[in-house]
């Protein structure tokens, strides 16, 4: 599935990245705790979360992440997208709860890569 | 050949934001190298692990990264607070991170238990009250 895709799954907004819009991904992984997402993301390359501070987007650059996206409304501030920008990091942000947002990609073919 | 490449970072300890900074910086170099995706991968993770225990467990640090022939090799030396028993913090799960620490996403116990999976070799050298040194190594 594509970050275009995903964003209107999703009916997120995308705060950077839009150039990657036809970038793919397979696997998704969630979780607030990026202990966790270091540990088990595995061949993920979307990360989903409710976590925001730059730590997640370094996370996500040292996991070749591809696109993060922040759930229930989290909006990252200006150093975060920079660094989103700086990595080329797709970043899309949705009013959806996690356990929504996590289904709606579920339902449309997405799989935790874990 | 056996040239060497030396990278040092001065990690401060007071700066959570800026955590990760020399972990991205290794990122990039090795890159510039032509190195194996994958070997980048288990260094970054390996060395972020350690970057951020550096901050969240220790007041900072050193790291020096050298890069040779047959491996990379990361030294990271803190003068934190040491660790007292070394079997129990490689558990995964164990961690006396503060709660602060856990809301910002970390403090699950698995940053070293991840260093020690992602590495060839790694070794804690650590004395309670004068600090601790984990050397990592990745075999190309
Ligand atoms: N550099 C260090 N100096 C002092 N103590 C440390 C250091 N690194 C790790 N520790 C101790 O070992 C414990 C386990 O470390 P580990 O990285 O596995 O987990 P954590 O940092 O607590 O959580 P996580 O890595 O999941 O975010 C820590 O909670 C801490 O008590
Ligand atoms: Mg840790």
């Amino acid at each position: 599935m594509t970050i275009r895709e995903m964003q209107k799954i999703l009916d997120a907004q995308f705060l950077y990245g839009e150039e990657l819009e036809d970038v793919d991904a397979e696997f998704v992984f969630s979780a607030d705790m990026m202990s966790d997402v270091l540990a088990y993301c595995g061949k993920c390359s979307v990360l989903m979360t409710g976590l925001c501070n730059p730590q997640v987007v370094r996370t996500a650059e040292m996991l070749d992440i591809v696109c993060i996206i922040f759930v229930r409304g989290k909006m990252p501030d200006e150093h975060m997208l920079a660094l989103a920008m700086e990595k080329g990091i797709a970043i899309l942000a949705t009013e959806h709860y996690m356990f929504t947002a996590c289904g709606l990609l579920y339902e449309h073919g997405l799989r935790g890569g874990a | 050949m056996g040239d060497q490449l030396i990278f040092t970072y001065d990690i401060d300890g007071s700066d959570f934001t800026r955590a990760g900074e020399a972990s991205s910086s290794v990122k990039n170099k090795l890159k510039m190298l032509g190195v194996n995706s994958e070997i980048i991968r288990r260094v970054a993770i390996a060395m972020y692990e350690g970057e951020i225990n550096m901050v969240i467990h220790a007041d900072g640090g050193q790291i020096t990264v050298t890069v040779s022939d047959d491996d990379i090799v990361m030294v990271l030396a803190d003068r934190g607070p040491g660790i007292p028993d070394i079997g129990k913090a490689m558990q995964e799960g164990y961690s006396t991170a503060r709660p602060e620490v856990r809301s910002l996403g970390f403090g699950a116990g698995m940053g070293l238990p991840n260093m020690k999976r992602y590495t060839d070799q790694m070794e804690i050298d650590t004395v309670v009250g004068k600090g601790t040194t984990i050397t990592m190594k990745v075999a190309f």
